[in-house]
């Protein structure tokens, strides 16, 4: 029992704090990929920093809205993020939310900052928030097929279940497993607005979406609403991870080695995660907003289709 | 109870008796809702208490009146306690609201004798337990919602929506009559204690089935029955919308869980097909409807139908698995589906009385003249906030928590044996999901484009708050969606009584677990913590601000807003109603709805402004409804020239028909 709350407290800790690392290891490695030297690693850290000292700009017809919204975007992300198996699955907290409600809660955070995109009252919030919604009403339903389609495997929506499941014997090799990895890599591109969906470094204002809708914030509201987003493409590295490559997380009641060992392997998932985003971003191009429909319809399309395939190859 | 729920319902009624000759009078509007607000507070109890402590159900009485070798049987069982307890909760709220809002009423005499009439009628179609009470009830309410749609009858559009809703509803109740024919079988049987015992063969209960599916289906708005619903449910005065969306589709739910699960006996399989596929197919298309629209309280209306498609969608998978035996898994989606009847009364009633109040502050619905309501009528924007969320299924909110568990029973469903069903019931999950998201979608678009940013209009400039009354009906609402979203638990325990009555099990016991958490099946399965998610991201978010006001910084600098540098004063250039929802119009609704957009830009010189016109078509509406209108008002056209014949004429078609009837009855002998 404390053994699980001390995990579940290193958890949440480990999350916040190597979110920016992440950030800054795929911004450098993107930075070397096309011949630049880039800033250095830990350089998410000092905007954090600086950002958080600054004081806040806040417009005139600014309602409570959008004050509040950086902080329930970030405690919805954080929660969310402590909720799923990084290094080890034994967490206190586990049971409180399973898959489908982290995608719900990811979802609470969105809702929140498409409203403060529309709070101020200007085009480029509502053309940000516009976006995000139409991205978002066919990202959620495909995370929710491979959801489907990994519980239909497990028996279970419960993360730390469906880990424990794929590292037992009776896993294999699927083709249902196989179509939920490549539309759960295609969700977690869309949702975290990177190349080809969105540009997380762009500031030409029509091509973006989510730097649109923040596009008001300042100061330390801005530090949060970054950081969240920072620590929701850690979450879903660490789904990804959780899930198709469960290798080395600790079970509950594994000593404090095999902890050792799971944060080790956790952090190299991480690097090579971060790497292969990088690598992709670099060797593609941002699509037209329109095209983003066929991107995600195909990504629910292939969620279906490994629901289905699970569903037909239950008897056989 | 049952007696007492009874006198109550009388009360109602004598009100609104009463009413009629005192609608002139000052005090009749404060009168009739004070007195509606507490029988339904009374009834609300009674149904509470009898769910609470079922030894006290199953009460049962005969009145002598109706049909005089029947009576008028009322009965009292768990499920009947559970949709009253539904019925007089939103009865109770839009009652309070109306003790405010009524008081702006320009009619009060086409409104005030008919809104307890309404409470009534549906308290009636709860309690009945013979065909004839349950039809004769079904009518009264039909009727009585009815007068009070066309309670503005000069409006425009407002008469055309009461005669189409007039149409669907007398169409309905043929079905429902015709059902109860079949039901009752040849020796007419017509209590549901005779109906029980004799319960239909397998082929007439199927067509049962779908008379009932057309019947109960037209009121609770399934497509592609629903055209009226989005007419007529915005007409009526906004505490009357909200009833009839919040409440009375629940009703038709209950007309058809009723005699879909209590009186048809064992299900067929392919029910669980038909069924949870009209609910999927109505979940998608409601919610593509509600984003397309402009008016606030139209969106509202097409959002009923995308939750009366979530409410089916359980509804028919509870069908799927009992027809297979798999007790356990039908208990789950029927609690998936009744909770989701209690989460939707509550959230929408709240949203429309939301919208009541921006209507009453403003006297605007379209959206596209509203904007910056949140500094104008905090209490409103806060409440409409929390039923936005609520209803986009957000956790910590009570509508997460019965789609959640409407997955669970998604997930039971590969164990179904037929291979029909395998199919279907991902595909269903997939528009489930789907439903969800817009949802979201769209309920940012009606919070956002309403209460937040810059006023479009001056009427929106200078609104003020709404009335205490309606602002405690619509907090209230707000606190028991968070309430049933922190603490699902018990009210799935409460649900208990009426999953064991239909199903024959129930879920465990919700309570005694750890923490308040749900598990529907096992730990190891899945669980959900609402209260703790709530607590968590409370705690979260007061630390983050905390911390950061005491370390880093807390100043704040008002200034104009930033914009990329180029800041317009015009509240125009901001996103409207419209332009939300163009992405999601260009992805579904070319297709679905073949939406058009018509740019018509005026030649180099001209000064007139250019515009931008969308074109939408009602598919079903196309498809279905233009075909037999035209028909009838074709056959009606050439039936019209027999009223301009001669005398000769009239004599000689009396006697064709006489000489055309012998000829029948000699053949037929």
């Amino acid at each position: 029992m404390i053994l699980d709350a001390l995990v579940q407290l290193c958890q949440m800790m480990v999350v916040l704090a190597l979110a920016p690392l992440l950030a800054g290891y795929v911004r450098k490695v993107k930075a070397l990929l096309v011949g630049r030297r880039g800033p250095p690693m830990v350089q998410p850290y000092r905007d954090l920093l600086r950002l958080l000292r600054k004081e806040v700009v806040l417009a005139d017809s600014a309602s409570w809205v959008f004050r509040a919204t950086p902080y329930l975007v970030f405690a919805a992300t954080w929660v969310g993020a402590a909720l799923v198996p990084t290094f080890a699955t034994g967490l206190l907290f586990s049971y409180a939310a399973d898959m489908i409600a982290i995608v719900a809660l990811l979802g609470s955070a969105r809702f929140m900052l498409a409203l403060a995109g529309l709070d101020v009252g200007t085009s480029f919030g509502g053309i940000g928030s516009s976006r995000e919604m139409m991205i978002a009403s066919l990202a959620e339903p495909a995370m929710l097929m491979v959801v489907f389609t990994l519980s239909l495997l497990a028996g279970s929506t419960q993360l730390s279940s469906i880990a424990a499941f794929m590292q037992g014997p009776d896993v294999g090799l699927r083709v249902s497993l196989a179509l939920a990895l490549v539309a759960l890599v295609m969700v977690a591109i869309a949702e975290n607005a990177r190349i080809p969906v969105d540009n997380p470094a762009t500031h030409l204002e029509l091509t973006m979406v989510h730097e649109a809708m923040i596009l008001e914030y300042s100061g330390r509201y801005l530090a949060l609403i970054e950081l969240a987003s920072f620590v929701k493409l850690l979450l879903y590295i660490s789904v990804i991870g959780c899930v198709f490559a469960p290798w080395g997380i600790a079970a509950a009641g594994d000593g404090f080695t095999a902890t050792l060992t799971g944060l080790a392997a956790y952090v190299g998932k991480l690097a090579l995660a971060g790497f292969l985003l990088a690598a992709f971003e670099t060797a593609i191009a941002k699509m037209r907003v329109f095209r983003v429909s066929d991107f995600l319809g195909a990504a629910l399309m292939l969620g279906v289709l490994a629901a289905l395939l699970r569903f037909v190859s239950r008897l056989t | 109870m049952l007696e007492g729920l009874l006198w109550c319902i009388a009360t109602l009624l004598a009100t609104g008796v009463a009413a009629l000759a005192l609608a002139r009078r000052r005090v009749a509007s404060a009168l009739v809702y004070g007195i509606s607000l507490g029988a339904t507070s009374v009834a609300f109890s009674a149904a509470l208490a009898s769910l609470l402590a079922p030894a006290a159900l199953g009460g049962s009485l005969t009145l002598p009146v109706g049909l005089p070798w029947l009576g008028a049987h009322f009965r009292l069982d768990a499920l009947a306690s559970f949709f009253l307890l539904v019925v007089n909760l939103g009865g109770a709220a839009a009652s309070l609201f109306g003790l405010g809002y009524g008081r702006h009423e320009e009619s009060p005499g086409r409104v005030l004798p008919f809104f307890p009439a309404f409470l009534a009628g549906m308290n009636l179609v709860v309690l009945a337990a013979d065909a004839f009470t349950f039809l004769f009830a079904w009518e009264f309410m039909s009727l009585s919602s009815w007068a009070l749609v066309m309670a503005h009858h000069r409006r425009p559009g407002n008469a055309a929506a009461g005669y189409l809703y007039l149409l669907m509803a007398s169409f309905g109740t043929l079905a429902l009559i015709l059902a109860f024919g079949l039901l009752a079988g040849p020796t007419g049987g017509y209590s549901f204690e005779a109906i029980r015992l004799a319960p239909p063969a397998a082929t007439i209960s199927g067509v049962v089935l779908v008379l009932v599916l057309i019947g109960a289906g037209s009121k609770a708005g399934l497509v592609p029955l629903h055209v009226w619903l989005p007419l007529a449910h915005p007409a009526a005065p906004t505490h009357v919308s909200a009833l009839m969306s919040g409440v009375m589709t629940k009703v038709a739910v209950y007309g058809f869980v009723r005699i879909v699960f209590d009186l048809l006996g064992p299900p067929a399989w392919w029910w669980g097909a038909l069924v949870p596929l009209l609910g999927g197919i109505t979940a998608v298309l409601g919610v593509l409807y509600a984003l397309m629209q402009d008016d606030l309280k139209r969106l509202l209306a097409y959002s009923t139908v995308e939750n009366v498609g979530i409410i089916f969608i359980g509804l028919g998978l509870a069908l799927a698995f009992e027809a297979n035996g798999m007790t356990g898994a039908a208990a789950l989606a029927l609690t998936a589906a009744l909770l989701h009847v209690f989460n939707h009364a509550l959230f929408k009633s709240l949203l429309f009385f939301g919208a009541g109040a921006v209507l009453g502050a403003t006297g605007e619905r379209n959206m596209e003249r509203l904007g910056g309501l949140i500094h104008r009528m905090p209490r409103t924007a806060f409440a409409f906030l929390i039923g936005s969320a609520a209803i986009s299924a957000l956790p910590p909110f009570n509508g997460f928590v019965s789609e959640w568990l409407t997955f669970q029973a998604i997930l039971l469903s590969p164990a179904l044996p037929q291979w029909l069903l395998k199919f279907l019931v991902p595909a269903v999950g997939a528009l489930l999901a789907l439903s969800a998201a817009l949802a979201a979608a769209c309920f940012v678009k009606a919070f956002g484009i309403t209460f937040l940013g810059r006023p479009r209009s001056p009427v929106a400039a200078e609104a003020g708050e709404t009335d205490r009354w309606s602002q405690a009906a619509m907090l209230g609402l707000a606190a028991l969606c968070l309430l049933a979203g922190i603490l699902p638990g018990y009210f799935i325990d409460a649900l208990a009584p009426v999953i064991q009555t239909l199903t024959g099990t129930s879920l465990p016991r919700q309570e005694q677990l750890d923490w308040l958490t749900i598990v529907p099946i096992a730990q190891s399965r899945s669980s959900y913590n609402g209260l703790l998610l709530f607590f968590f991201i409370a705690l979260a978010a007061g630390l983050g601000a905390e911390v950061i006001h005491r370390l880093a910084s807390a100043a704040v600098r008002r200034s104009p807003a930033w914009d990329c540098g180029f800041p317009d004063a015009s509240p125009a250039t901001q996103y409207t109603a419209g332009s939300i929802s163009q992405p999601i119009r260009r992805v579904f609704g070319s297709v679905l709805f073949r939406a058009r957009e018509e740019v018509d830009l005026p030649p180099p010189g001209d000064t007139r402004a250019a515009r931008l016109r969308v074109r939408l078509r009602d598919v079903p509406w196309d498809v279905l409804y233009a075909p037999i209108a035209g028909m009838v008002g074709f056959v009606a056209d050439r039936l019209n020239k027999l009223q301009f014949l001669t005398i000769r004429g009239y004599l000689t078609l009396v006697f064709g028909a006489l000489v055309a009837l012998l000829m029948v009855l000699t053949v037929w002998q």
